[in-house]
């Protein structure tokens, strides 16, 4: 079974994160750029599925150069290959646009199954999933905190807002996964050194026939208008519990008519 | 005046607030038209005219049956047969999704997470944790909107809610994936997550399995109960009531953390709460960055005296 797992490069977490004040768009330089941490489980998931029921593991990547530093700790991971598409002309395309982007790479790979992040830290959209099912025309099992595959069949179980759904489909599909499905695997020192070996296919936007009047800044289907700094909260109170607390608190609550 | 579509969230056809919210962002924008999907309409029709609802769209239950997919065929179906000027859906990782494939149906654009929708159709978003505050658009075509729940207040203001049965002839690719097996966790009697105007939140301090000392907190506040994700995952409280990046956003009036460190994916999930109280005995908790009212201090000791004080003030 060969697998696909889409891997987003994002600013770390932990850092400061910015939209830069020309274009709007991150500032990759502001912060280091991390697989996004969603996506680990998504590789996981996918190095799991190659170890039951065989076949290949590529990574497919959507941006700009440093990318490739996350694509190399994929690789370490355990993953066999990967697809990078980088192309000035992408810069800037919103989450259905990197959708189309990236319907339109898979059409470059064989792939019995797309797995990916149910969310990436940096933008939250959480709709690329869903948006590649309806280019690509596959099933959509998002938001899996469970994956069967039986044949040809794959079963998954959906989180939803009130407990699960048991989701079933025929391959080829697209799936993406919660943080609740797995334990990923750290990059042994064997993995890191072979990694450096794996191959890296680059794609231009031409490569992966991505028409270039349907993605980038200039041609997204949203704008983004102004940017600016959340006003900072205004300091707050902070006591020590000198066995009052709690009524400290009430006291609180009850000057903001909470109690 | 245009259409602008409204997707309700209900169960069992007890309408949500979010929607509710939905309904009184869409009069800004035209004339709300609710799209119902599955049982229970004449429950919830009654919620849908107090909140201005002109027209209410009924389709049937079975597009629940596969996943996402057939709700987004009616979507996108209903607006380019309206000329509808916007779609609004509520923020749920579910609705995002719907938001996403209809936009692309509709050839337009998605905006996720809006905190505001003016009446242009422009939107306001909280991104980086709360940091940062942007203004969005679509500049072409209908604009799909997903809207964070308690956002802004609902106002009541009737209308018609005249109901319109429709019915959609499902595409093939939209029965790809089949519901097989429906799970639903109980439910409790306490206000939903991503709902309640006041949520406590129980986090790695709580200790143990027994979240009584939350829960009783909660109680005397009629507030819902959430977790840090170290309080799930040592499998204390269940999933759903997980907080934070992977878990519900959630943007009540009062958040009230107990035992949590404030770890920016939990903050990811809280940060736009109105106020924010936090009980923790670490004093360089960076939970306290964020807290209008900070204790230091044993939670088992200061929820429960909080706890005693709310009664006796009720
Ligand atoms: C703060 C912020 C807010 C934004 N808001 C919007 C918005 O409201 N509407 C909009 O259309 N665009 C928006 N964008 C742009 C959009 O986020 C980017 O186009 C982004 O690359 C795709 O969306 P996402 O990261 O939200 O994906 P998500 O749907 O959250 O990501 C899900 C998964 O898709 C895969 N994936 C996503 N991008 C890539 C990639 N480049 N390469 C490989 N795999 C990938 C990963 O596996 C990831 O886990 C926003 C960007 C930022 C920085
Ligand atoms: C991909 C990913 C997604 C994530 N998503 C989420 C998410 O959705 N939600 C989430 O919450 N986390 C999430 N996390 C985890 C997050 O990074 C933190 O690990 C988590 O939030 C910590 O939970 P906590 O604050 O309860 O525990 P800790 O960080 O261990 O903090 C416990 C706190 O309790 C205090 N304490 C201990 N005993 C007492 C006592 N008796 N009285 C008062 N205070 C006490 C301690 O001082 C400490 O500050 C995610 C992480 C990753 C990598």
């Amino acid at each position: 079974m060969n697998i696909v797992v889409l891997v987003k490069q994002v600013p770390d977490t932990a850092t400061e994160r910015k939209l830069t004040s020309d274009d709007k768009t991150l500032d990759r330089a502001a912060s280091d750029g991390v697989i996004n941490e969603l996506d680990e489980y998504a590789i996981e998931e996918g190095l799991l599925l190659k170890e039951k029921h065989g076949g290949e593991v590529t990574i497919l990547t959507m941006g700009p150069e440093q990318a490739t530093d996350s694509i190399r700790k994929a690789l370490s991971m355990g993953a066999d290959k990967a697809v990078h598409v980088s192309d000035e002309a992408l810069h800037g395309s919103d989450a259905l646009q990197t959708a189309y982007a990236l319907a339109q790479a898979l059409g470059t790979i064989e792939f019995d199954l797309v797995v990916l992040g149910s969310e990436s830290t940096d933008a939250r959209t959480g709709v690329v999933g869903a948006a590649l099912a309806e280019y690509l025309g596959l099933p959509q099992l998002t938001l899996a905190d469970k994956v069967d595959v039986d044949g040809q069949s794959i079963k998954v179980q959906r989180l939803t807002d009130y407990g699960y759904d048991v989701v079933e489909a025929e391959l080829p599909a697209v799936v993406s996964v919660v943080e609740k499905i797995n334990e990923p695997r750290y990059p042994s020192f064997k993995l890191i050194m072979q990694a450096k070996k794996k191959p890296v296919e680059k794609l231009t936007i031409a490569d992966a026939e991505i028409d270039a009047a349907r993605v980038g800044l200039a041609n997204a289907a949203t704008e983004t208008v102004d940017v600016a700094a959340a006003p900072p909260r205004a300091a707050g109170t902070i006591v020590k519990d000198e066995s009052d607390g709690g009524v400290k608190v009430a006291e609180f609550l009850a000057e903001k008519k909470f109690v | 005046m245009a259409e602008v579509l409204v997707l309700v969230d209900h169960i069992d056809g007890e309408v949500k607030k979010v929607t509710t919210e939905l309904l009184t962002a869409a009069r800004r924008l035209g004339e709300p038209a609710a799209v119902w999907v599955g049982e229970g309409i004449d429950t919830g029709s009654a919620k849908l005219a107090e909140f201005g609802a002109e027209k209410v769209y009924a389709a049937p239950a079975e597009l629940n049956d596969y996943v996402v997919a057939p709700t987004a065929e009616l979507l996108a179906k209903l607006a380019g047969d309206a000329s509808a000027a916007a779609v609004l859906v509520s923020a749920t990782p579910e609705n995002k999704e719907i938001a996403g494939r209809t936009a692309v149906k509709l050839g337009s654009g998605v905006l996720t997470d809006a905190v505001d929708v003016s009446a242009e159709g422009a939107t306001e978003h909280s991104i980086f944790g709360g940091g940062t505050i942007t203004h969005a658009k679509v500049p072409n075509g209908v604009p799909v909107i997903a809207v964070r729940p308690n956002s802004f207040p609902a106002e009541a203001s009737p209308a018609a809610a005249a109901q319109e049965e429709v019915s959609i002839e499902l595409s093939d690719s939209a029965k790809a994936a089949r519901v097989t097996e429906r799970v639903v966790r109980e439910k409790g009697a306490r206000p939903e997550l991503t709902e309640a105007a006041i949520v406590v939140s129980g986090g790695r301090g709580v200790g143990s399995d027994d979240f009584t000392v939350v829960e009783n907190l909660a109680d005397s506040l009629g507030a819902a109960v959430g977790a840090s994700r170290a309080a799930v995952d040592s499998g204390w409280y269940p999933n759903q009531f997980q907080v934070g990046q992977t878990g519900k956003t959630v943007s009540p009036n009062l958040y009230v953390a107990l035992g949590i460190s404030g770890a920016i994916q939990h903050r990811a999930g809280m940060q736009t709460s109105k106020n924010i109280i936090a009980v923790n005995k670490d004093p360089e908790a960076p939970i306290f960055e964020l807290a209008d009212f900070g204790v230091i201090g044993d939670l088992h000791k200061v929820a429960p005296q909080l706890t005693e004080e709310i009664s006796k003030r009720k």
